[in-house]
């Protein structure tokens, strides 16, 4: 993970800026630091249309659902009158919300590693340059491509409990069938498998990129001083992928955590104590349940989750800063 | 999160490798005096083939299940081809109802114009971020960092509500708007104008051109290969994009494909194979797209990070 300081000194002569001063690395015209009205002007053009969208989709947005959330509004228009956090009370003892919570922890436990592991596997397998590459590449990251629907498609189709090729292949050898989504418990699983199948390539793709920036001439000195295939692996390669793994895993938390598209479609609309994530739940009080503010309390119970991982994620990635 | 900027780069959710062309088949991995085809080489080549097939399948058996007659798909059964051999049957059924065209069209012209509106004001505030002076510069562009840590799930409620005031609840703005602002991309294209020699544009403005003007005439020309790599992200993302789509649009007639499937899916119960040629039918253009710019994508995801869901 090469510093942007290293690639830009590599496009022109340019003292590297240090913490502490402006070290934003920019280089304006001689005038820096008395921008002229004018100058400001002409920055506000440039900048207008980008702000003002991000001023009323996202900043506006977030503060209006503090404000939904501190009433009883609704999707109809009724209600709207402050009710404190009362929303929040009830939410927090509401026990569908700590399941969809629970469910959503749980997925994002056994999908993290499994998308690390897999990863991990095929592009250290990729990574040898055996022939097919084009090929490879092609399996392990189309599914990536595929739209949530087309997905959902595909598996609720192979998880069908009598037809599905699934089953098909549990009783070719020998096993009983099973409802994978339609038994408590399982149906998360076997989303977190669809899951798996779905995302791993981006994973895949990462460590590609990290494997090909080991210098080759760590592995020949390794090679001379008589180091094998594994010595080689676990001495020189996986300390090496630490950062990228690093940032790997809080990636992938990050998008386990908002887990929905796949759930709901492979559930058809439908979800079962143990596969409600927390922001189907979201959408089930707001659009099911027309309750716009009790929805948007645990929007942001759902956002501190998010939050919680974010704060853990920049001490982490702080901790790995200036690897390459 | 620290007012540097250095501290900035390590704060946000992108992953910062050099840009090395991972699409480069690389050959140098044999160990020194290792036969080409020696045993370890032999396993690790059967363990990929094991898993790419394993990859493979799932597409494989959609693609094969949509080309069998209703009867062999909903008998079930491993046998790539049924005991009615194969048929266009499940195409000519969905293509005859004539949703899948209007809902594709959607797709296509929502997409085009969400990835032309956001790369647009990204690349002009991300060159305004990184080259003039405004006043608290540094912490709007901050702020827009930051906001990559809100997930857009948790937005739902209030940007559905302000659609109501709006009126924009079943429009095509009600879809488009709020998908034009990405932060990540504001951030990758700052990265790149920062890396693009001053001198140059200084030439220009020497002989008397203005900001717009150096932007137009000698920034966007050395930006494209980013722009294209960007402009591919924001596509595909707007295209597979569910859960927003699905909320804003109730009308059959302006849903887009992943949306319009899905509401399908339920309608046709068990037509197994027509439901699978759906699916393949929807990721038909993607893989296209992706094998046309395999090279870009890849390259993308390797140097960006961008595109995580």
């Amino acid at each position: 993970m090469t510093d942007v300081m290293a690639s830009r000194s590599a496009a022109g002569p340019e003292p590297s800026a240090t913490p502490g001063e402006d070290s934003k690395g920019r280089r304006t015209s001689p005038t820096r630091g008395q921008a002229s009205r004018r100058g400001q002007l002409v920055a506000w053009a440039f900048l207008g249309p980008f702000m003002a969208a991000f001023l009323l989709f996202v900043i506006w947005p977030l503060i209006h659902g503090i404000y939904l959330s501190l009433t009883d509004q609704s999707l109809t228009g009724a209600g709207g009158s402050f009710i404190g956090l009362e929303n929040y009370s009830e939410a927090l003892s509401d026990p569908v919300m700590w399941t969809s919570i629970g469910n959503t922890v749980w997925f994002t436990l056994i999908t993290t590693v499994p998308l690390v592991l897999f990863a991990l596997i095929m592009a250290l397998l990729v990574n040898t340059g055996l022939p097919g590459q084009w090929l490879w590449r092609l399996s392990f990251f189309m599914p990536f491509l595929l739209a949530s629907t087309v997905i959902s498609q595909i598996w609720v189709w192979i998880f069908n409990p009598q037809i599905g090729a699934a089953n098909e292949i549990l009783s070719a050898v020998g096993l009983e069938p099973i409802a994978w989504l339609q038994t408590a418990h399982v149906d998360l699983i076997s989303i977190a498998i669809a899951t798996i199948w779905w995302t791993v390539g981006f994973n895949f793709l990462l460590y590609l990129a990290a494997l090909q920036n080991i210098p080759d001439l760590q592995y020949e000195a390794a090679a001379v001083d008589g180091a094998g295939r594994w010595r080689q692996l676990f001495s020189i390669t996986i300390p090496q992928l630490g950062p990228v793994t690093g940032v790997i895993l809080v990636l992938q938390m990050l998008a386990s955590l908002k887990l929905f598209d796949q759930a709901y479609q492979m559930m058809e609309g439908g979800s079962s104590e143990t596969s409600r994530p927390i922001v189907q739940y979201i959408f089930e009080a707001g659009f099911v349940g027309y309750r716009f503010g009790y929805a948007s309390a645990i929007s942001y119970i759902f956002f501190v989750l998010i939050l919680i991982v974010g704060i853990f994620q920049m001490v982490v990635l702080r901790n790995r800063k200036g690897n390459s | 999160m620290s007012s540097t900027a250095t501290a900035t780069r390590t704060d946000d959710p992108q992953v910062d490798v050099a840009p090395i062309d991972v699409t480069k088949v690389r050959r140098t991995n044999r160990m020194p005096g290792e036969k080409p085809l020696g045993p370890a080489r032999i396993l690790a080549f059967l363990a990929l083939a094991l898993m790419a097939l394993l990859w493979l399948l799932p597409m494989l058996w959609a693609i094969v299940t949509s080309f069998k007659t209703e009867t062999d798909a909903a008998s079930g059964g491993l046998e790539l081809i049924g005991p009615n051999g194969v048929t266009t049957q499940a195409y000519e059924a969905i293509l005859a109802e004539g949703n899948v065209y209007v809902w594709a069209l959607n797709s296509l012209w929502t997409s085009a114009v969400i990835t032309l509106i956001t790369v647009t004001i990204s690349a002009l505030a991300a060159y305004a971020f990184s080259r003039l002076d405004f006043k608290g510069s540094r912490w709007i562009f901050l702020a827009v960092i930051a906001s990559i840590i809100v997930p857009p799930q948790a937005l739902i409620i209030p940007l559905y509500h302000q659609m109501l005031t709006f009126n924009m609840v079943d429009t095509y703005w009600g879809l488009i708007l709020p998908q034009i602002v990405m932060a990540p991309i504001i951030f990758i294209l700052k990265k790149f104008f920062d890396a693009v020699p001053v001198e140059l544009e200084d030439a220009a403005r020497v002989d008397g051109a203005g900001r717009l003007r150096v932007f137009f005439s000698v920034v966007l020309p050395l930006s494209r290969p980013i722009l294209g790599a960007v402009s591919i992200f924001v596509f595909i993302q707007a295209w597979n994009n569910f859960l927003w789509p699905f909320l804003i649009i109730n009308d059959t007639t302006l849903m887009t494909l992943p949306v319009g499937l899905q509401t399908v899916l339920s309608a046709y119960g068990v037509q197994y194979s027509q439901v699978m040629a759906q699916a393949v039918l929807a990721a038909l253009p993607l893989v296209i797209v992706f094998l046309f710019y395999q090279r870009q994508i890849v390259k993308g995801v390797a140097t960006t990070g961008f595109g995580g869901q």
